[in-house]
């Protein structure tokens, strides 16, 4: 049914009609409204039978989905920045043991400085985790890949994270085809667990592993990982013949047929890049858009394929590695080496990415002025006077400070 | 494409009224998007939220920097926060107060606009009235319906009866009925804008 909806709300009552059997968070923004939706519905009745565990902290609610999936449960959790950060080791743990848990990552920066807003931080910091990452566009396809999610988990018995751009797609109120039982039921079977903790038949799950087979172990979930490149389309094309429309695989191309010029990039910003590249068009730009909805595994074949009659990639990047530069820019350039690349970080900590300056950037990026890394929208100024003050003063103060002060009120700032 | 942006202070209900009218131009048959801005979540922090109204699917989610649209909810923001900036010239402008645009200092600024396309509500009294809190949201968008004649009336009455049960609901659906008609009889006939 199509309603105007709040993207959080529209995720949340997607997990539900998955029927998870287990829900355990811990509230941090911008993801809280999810499970308080959820919780909602579990304490109404109408998600039954399922328990819903308030937990203390994000270690935990890793921890207890760990547990509920080892004794046969569906389980989901959802969180952000420094809650997904201070479960890491319980994340690592979910994959190792092969456990088809859905997490949903309400995309924010991580600390310090503080930040609550949007960017990719915290997901690529667990990119190395073992599990699946599938970036939603939109807020239909962040409730359709949750739908897609537990299939892909369950038939893989590996975790997946459904990333959703914080704020910008879960406070977001936009049209959602919100699924209804009946389709979700004949989409999604009933969770057959590989592996199970059961009483009547007592065994272990979670054995020390030494030099003689840890290897092995490890080289079996690389090989379950790449199993899903050839997964997570099919999901998507079955997905596809029940609901009839196109969420989830591994790319989506945009106008990339005869595109001299490709941009790249994950997530909620695609839509302000194709209404840019469109307009770009219209002058005769010769411009297309890739976005990568699967991460992790990274679809090497597939955005080789997409990308390599191109003359140039722009990889717009919501995080970075500091020291090295852009990470979705590593994968492609290992996809694809003969293509000249550039890097451009964008959107840090919330920072608005407007159309305005991606005309701009992608002038520049076909007229060959674009270096090979670009912050975009730069703030120069700040920069150099606190480079002045730290050249100036051995004991210059906190940076963050410093450049709040100079800034002067941020409250009055409409973009 | 219109795009509406609406300024506020924390408390003053900003985000909901972006949602609420994005349901009313759902309710009307068209695509709709609000988000809010979130910049300082405290209460009488100014509060910026955005809603976009197109016939077809809106993909651009950057912050509305050109606004066809804006509804002021605190007059006392006119001091604080450049709150019309990137204004189109044609655009519409509504502003909570029971001043007039002379006694709130923007007469020699309203008289480069389109007369027609701007309005004054006491937005805040009415809610006093049939809400009795102090919470404008509702109203403006009543009067937004009049000013601008982008959804009707009948829309933002369903989109807040959706969202409010009881005497919140009809509380705030009688302040936006009554602003609605304090706007309508400023005018003669409300302009119609386009939606695209």
């Amino acid at each position: 049914m199509l309603r105007q909806i709040e993207g959080s709300r529209a995720v949340a009552e997607a997990v539900a009609l998955c029927r998870p059997e287990v829900i355990c968070a811990y509230p941090i923004s911008p993801q809280t409204h999810i499970v308080e939706g959820l919780a909602e519905l579990v304490k109404a009745g109408e998600l039954t039978p399922c328990e819903f565990v308030n937990v203390e902290s994000e270690f935990a609610a890793m921890s207890v989905a760990i547990g509920a999936s080892a004794a046969g449960a569906r389980a989901y959790t959802a969180t952000a920045s420094q809650g997904l950060l201070y479960m890491t080791e319980a994340v690592f743990n979910a994959s190792g043991l092969g456990l088809p848990i859905v997490m949903t990552v309400a995309n924010r920066a991580i600390g310090a400085p503080i930040n609550i807003w949007n960017d990719h931080s915290d997901s690529m910091a667990l990119r190395d985790a073992g599990w699946i990452q599938l970036h939603a566009e939109t807020n239909q396809e962040a409730a359709d890949l949750h739908v897609q999610a537990f299939r892909i988990a369950e038939e893989l018995s590996t975790p997946v994270m459904v990333c959703m751009d914080g704020f910008v797609l879960t406070h977001a109120w936009e049209q959602v085809d919100t699924p209804s039982q009946e389709q979700v039921d004949a989409f999604l079977p009933p969770f057959e667990p590989r592996q199970v903790v059961d009483p009547a038949a007592p065994s272990s799950i979670g054995a020390m592993v030494g030099p003689e087979a840890f290897t092995e172990v490890r080289y079996l979930a690389h090989a379950r990982l790449m199993e899903a490149l050839d997964l997570v389309p099919d999901v998507a094309d079955r997905f596809a013949e029940t609901f009839g429309r196109n969420s989830g695989g591994l790319i989506h191309a945009y106008r990339t047929e005869d595109a001299e010029t490709i941009v790249i990039a994950l997530g909620s910003v695609l839509g302000t890049i194709k209404d840019t590249v469109d307009e770009l068009r219209e002058h005769g730009m010769r411009i297309g858009v890739l976005g990568i909805t699967c991460f992790r595994p990274f679809p090497t074949e597939a955005v080789r394929h997409a990308v390599e009659h191109s003359r140039r990639v722009v990889v717009l990047e919501r995080a970075f590695e500091p020291g090295v530069g852009g990470i979705v820019t590593q994968n492609v350039r290992s996809a694809t080496p003969g293509t000249r690349i550039h890097t451009v970080v964008a959107g840090l900590g919330g920072r608005a990415i407007t159309k305005e300056s991606l005309t701009g950037l992608f002038r520049d990026a076909v007229a060959d002025r674009l270096p090979p890394l670009r912050f975009l929208d730069l703030n120069r100024s700040l920069i150099d006077r606190e480079l002045g003050r730290l050249a100036a003063d051995r004991r210059s103060g906190p940076t963050a400070e410093n450049i709040l002060r100079d800034l002067g009120a941020v409250a009055s700032r409409i973009g | 494409m219109v795009e509406v942006r609406i300024h506020g202070r924390g408390g003053q209900g900003v985000v909901t009224a972006a949602e609420l009218l994005s349901v009313a131009a759902f309710a009307e048959g068209r695509h709709a998007q609000a988000f809010p801005s979130f910049g300082s979540e405290r209460t009488g922090a100014p509060v910026v939220a955005f809603c976009r109204i197109a016939g077809s699917v809106i993909r651009s989610r950057e912050p509305v920097v050109r606004p066809d649209a804006l509804i002021i909810q605190d007059a006392t923001l006119l001091h604080q926060v450049d709150v019309f900036a990137g204004l189109n010239p044609d655009g519409y402008l509504l502003i909570n107060s029971s001043h007039d645009f002379d006694e709130l200092g923007l007469g020699e600024f309203v008289r480069g606009l389109r007369r027609e396309r701007m309005s004054v509500v006491p937005a805040t009294e009415l809610a006093m009235k049939h809400l009795g809190r102090p919470v404008p949201n509702a109203a403006l968008l009543g009067g937004f319906a009049a000013l601008t004649g982008l959804v009707q009336l009948r829309s933002v009455v369903s989109a807040i009866a959706g969202r409010f049960a009881g005497p919140a609901g009809d509380g705030n659906v009688a302040a936006a009925t009554a602003a609605y008609g304090f706007v309508r009889a400023q005018r003669k006939e409300p302009v119609r804008a386009q939606a695209d």
